[in-house]
């Protein structure tokens, strides 16, 4: 991101020239029937499902479009307490990387997997831009199942964004750092020889969705904004926007703005997988986590890879070639049929559209200006198709309506603005309120973009929604871009900071949606998969409890002869096999977090007891008439005292004084 | 000795209730559904010659609030029995059309008479059984209570609405007994119009 300031400075000219022109409130910009369009009649469903990107809260967040409504917030690179999320033993390993476990980073980008171009309903990609990693969502349980470490890489911005048929997701570096196997502790003035911007492509597995880091391309030492694969036509290719050709590394909204043009970098993918198979590029040593979600134990695994195949820019002289693109680009891009690639200089007075046959051409011709970096530049003018003249002020990001149009965001000049791909002239624009970053149309980066509703994510609210202190929500608004003019219908808030987001029809994954993990495909190796299999096991100073919940009683629900500095694990199994039936498990004064188990799930809570006393344990999710009533305590003594270890197993009179059942010691 | 013979048409419709008892075995015959707030998707049973299916350890986990039995495929000597219950009419439904005689007609109606009220008596009684006989120290206990589900219909029992109908099955056992009967009484009228 350039600098606030700039825009600001802009934002002043603009206004002061154009005889301040300042938007209108909601009243003029609201039409008569948008309420009507928005609302989703009690029992019935909203019509797509929209992802949002949880920014800096390191989530996802699942909304209902048109009606607004938040369904749910997904836990992806943060711990959450709701539900034991990267609390749980189960769930830690998800959080781990080569820097130890990280709790927490900076969620921007989603994207949905396609089959031929069109989005379906599998998987949900997500980026963590802190600590570089891809993580992949089950669209079937909604659960993060797969989060995959990037080597060589810092700043994980222009991630994830697929191919068309979802072969591989790509990972580009924002900062250029030295790579993994270089000595990083150099002074930041060898910047232009030691610095490299690293590209990942990550491989999926088509059946299973499995991750795994196929191979990077080590591009020069530039910042990598953002991406988006070809798609018909130009399906081989991945384009990257670029900023920094200058290599600055201080004061970069002065230093990075020096050039007239940055770069967007096009990439053959085919051709680099082609020459990675071949055994080109070069092995380098390096440490990277990979950690898997394994839906049949209910627990994750984390595994440390030692090793990753980096192609030079060399290996990729016939392949990779930057192509000029005024100024510090931002958003990269392209349109359902595949032939242009949208560049939005953000500090341009224009938008860039290039032509894929152009480039093409360009490549065959030899039109070159000229290298970079050892990297072919190709000639502006021969890849360019043409210029969107005066669109507004700080173009950023676009999205296809499947109509021929494109709907660019502006976040200086708050605004979307719709103009014809083939005559590049603006056709309507409307105000946002405010500063709008990214945009989405359902599928509206895909070869089939439904293109009924474009959804601006806005960074300021200021006076839209009631004040929350200094700090005040986020905001998206929905406009109906069915007709010639786009209509604003809804403000809603969101979390975090909402950065790019996706969205499809509700039917492609409202149907397959698991409703209860089937308790005999339970492989969980501290699942009790009925009550008479509930018990208490001492191993040294751990103690495994094997407990079960159903509404509404835990099995065991009184334990006796716990010793403070014991390592207690509470293995939590829900019994319940019907939709909608998950059970919590609290216990005082534990310093995790609570469980919340799904029916026919095991899940682990570790507690380790300091002082003497008695500890109620209950369930924290209001399962039944009885709820209130599941619930137990836990006896907790001095170390190294005698008190048996004793546990109650369905006591049907009340016999609490004298529980039936002894536990077990190895 | 003409008039002990059975129609053409009696014989043929003797055949396909025959088929028809056989296709029972292997549907399912009654079928009980519940509707509560909670469960706007319903709750169902399915009652199989041989077994249940649907729901039914769902219900069996709601039914412990109230101190109801959990109902088990093991508990049922019926679904032992009654394959072959249902074979031996379809067999004896053949064979009156086989031996073309009255009297094989008159015996095949009276004694799936008999069964059919028989099953129906004895499917109350599991009714009332699991309704009646509850755990005095279940959680919720209501004064007077008593949670049977209907044999035939809908009744109301505490929050949830009950529904009892028959399936495929139990159709094709009640149209058969009906259509039994019809014969029956066509061919004791021939003899006084011929
Ligand atoms: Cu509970």
């Amino acid at each position: 991101m350039k600098s606030l300031k700039l825009f600001g400075l802009a934002t002043i000219v603009a206004l002061s020239s154009l005889g301040g022109c300042k938007p209108k409130g909601t009243e003029t910009a609201i039409s008569g029937d948008a309420a009507e369009k928005v609302y989703v009649a009690p029992g019935k469903y909203d019509e797509f499902y929209n992802f949002v990107s949880g920014g800096f809260n390191g989530q996802v967040n699942v909304y209902g479009l048109p009606s607004g409504r938040l369904l749910k917030v997904l836990p992806v690179f943060s711990q959450n307490p709701e539900n034991g999320y990267g609390y749980s033993e189960e769930t830690k390993p998800m959080l781990e990387t080569s820097h130890g476990f990280i709790p927490w980073d900076d969620q921007h980008h989603l994207s949905l997997s396609q089959t031929n171009g069109e989005v379906d309903g599998r998987w949900l990609f997500a980026n963590a831009n802190n600590t570089p990693r891809v993580a992949r969502l089950d669209l079937k349980t909604f659960k993060t199942v797969e989060i995959i470490e990037l080597p060589n890489s810092a700043g994980n911005h222009s991630s994830p964004f697929l191919t068309e048929n979802t072969e591989y997701v790509v990972a580009g570096t924002r900062f250029a750092v030295p790579t993994d196997d270089q000595n990083g502790d150099v002074p930041i003035d060898t910047f232009k020889e030691n610095f490299k911007g690293v590209i990942s492509f990550i491989g999926i597995n088509p059946e299973s969705g499995d991750m795994d880091v196929s191979f990077q391309i080590e591009a020069p030492g530039i910042n990598f904004d953002l991406s988006h694969a070809g798609k018909g036509k130009s399906a081989d290719w991945f384009f990257f926007s670029c900023y920094n050709s200058e290599k600055a590394n201080t004061l970069l909204e002065v230093n990075a703005s020096q050039n007239d043009k940055d770069f967007i970098m096009a990439v053959n993918w085919k051709k680099a997988a082609e020459l990675a198979k071949a055994g080109k590029g070069r092995k380098v040593a390096t440490e990277y986590v990979h950690n898997k979600w394994d839906e049949s134990t209910h627990s994750a695994t984390s595994t440390m890879k030692k090793e990753v195949l980096v192609l030079s820019v060399e290996d990729m002289k016939d392949a990779m070639y930057f192509i000029p693109c005024p100024k510090s680009p931002h958003g990269c891009d392209v349109d359902p049929t595949g032939e242009y690639i949208v560049g939005s200089g953000k500090l341009a007075a224009l938008i860039p559209v290039f032509s894929f046959d152009k480039i093409q051409k360009a490549i065959a011709d030899k039109a070159f200006s000229g290298e970079y970096d050892g990297v072919k530049v190709i000639k502006y003018e021969a890849a360019l198709y043409g210029e969107v003249q005066k669109p507004g002020l700080g173009p950023l990001h676009t999205e296809f309506d499947g109509q021929g149009n494109a709907i660019t965001s502006m976040f200086v000049s708050s605004e979307l603005v719709r103009w014809n791909i083939k005559d590049l002239k603006v056709i309507d624009r409307v105000p946002t309120y405010y500063s709008t970053g990214h945009l989405m149309i359902p599928g509206g980066d895909s070869k089939k973009p439904f293109g009924k509703y474009v959804v601006a994510y806005n960074k300021i609210t200021k006076d839209r929604y009631l004040p929350t202190g200094p700090e005040l929500a986020q905001s998206a608004q929905l406009f109906d871009i069915s007709g010639d003019k786009m209509k604003l219908l809804l403000d809603f808030p969101t979390f975090g900071e909402p950065h790019y987001a996706q969205a499809l029809p509700a039917d492609m994954i409202s149907k397959n949606q698991v409703k209860f993990f089937k308790i005999g495909e339970n492989n969980h190796p501290y699942a009790t998969k009925g009550e008479a299999e509930s018990k208490v096991v001492r191993e040294g100073n751990k103690v495994h409890v094997y407990m079960t919940s159903i509404r509404s009683h835990f099995a065991p629900d009184n334990i006796e002869g716990i010793k403070v500095g014991d390592e207690v694990y509470f293995h939590v199994t829900n019994l319940e096999q019907d939709w909608d039936v998950p059970h919590g498990f609290a216990i005082k004064g534990n310093e995790n977090a609570e469980l919340l188990i799904m029916p026919g799930e095991t899940c682990t809570l570790k507690w380790v007891p300091k002082k003497a006393g008695m500890y109620p344990m209950y369930c924290t999710d209001f399962c039944s008439a009885l709820h209130q009533e599941m619930q137990g305590y836990v006896r907790v003594s001095p170390t190294g005292s005698n008190t048996p270890l004793i546990y109650s197993l369905n006591n049907k009179k009340d016999n609490a004084q004298s529980p039936v059942k002894k536990a077990e010691t190895k | 000795m003409k008039t002990t013979s059975l129609k053409k048409l009696t014989r043929i419709t003797l055949l396909v209730c025959g088929l028809a008892l056989c296709v029972s075995i292997f549907v399912p015959m009654w079928s009980i559904y519940l509707t509560a707030p909670q469960y706007p998707e319903g709750l169902s049973m399915f009652l199989w010659s041989n077994k249940i299916t649907g729901d039914y350890e769902i219900i069996n986990g709601l039914n412990h609030y109230i101190g109801m039995k959990t109902i088990h495929e093991e508990d049922f000597w019926e679904f032992k029995i009654l394959p072959y219950a249902l074979g031996f009419f379809a067999f004896l439904c053949f064979l009156a059309a086989f031996l073309n005689k009255k009297l094989w007609l008159s015996v095949t109606t009276l004694l799936f008479l008999i069964f059919g009220v028989a099953f129906m008596i004895d499917f109350y009684m599991w009714e009332y059984n699991y309704g009646h006989n509850l755990d005095p120290h279940a959680a919720i206990v209501v004064p007077g209570m008593t949670y049977q589900p209907p044999l035939i219909g809908f009744k109301q029992l505490l929050n949830f609405g009950a529904y009892s109908y028959p399936n495929i099955g139990g159709g094709i056992m009640i149209g058969v007994a009906l259509i039994l009967v019809i014969l029956a009484i066509i061919e004791f009228r021939k003899p006084k119009m011929g």
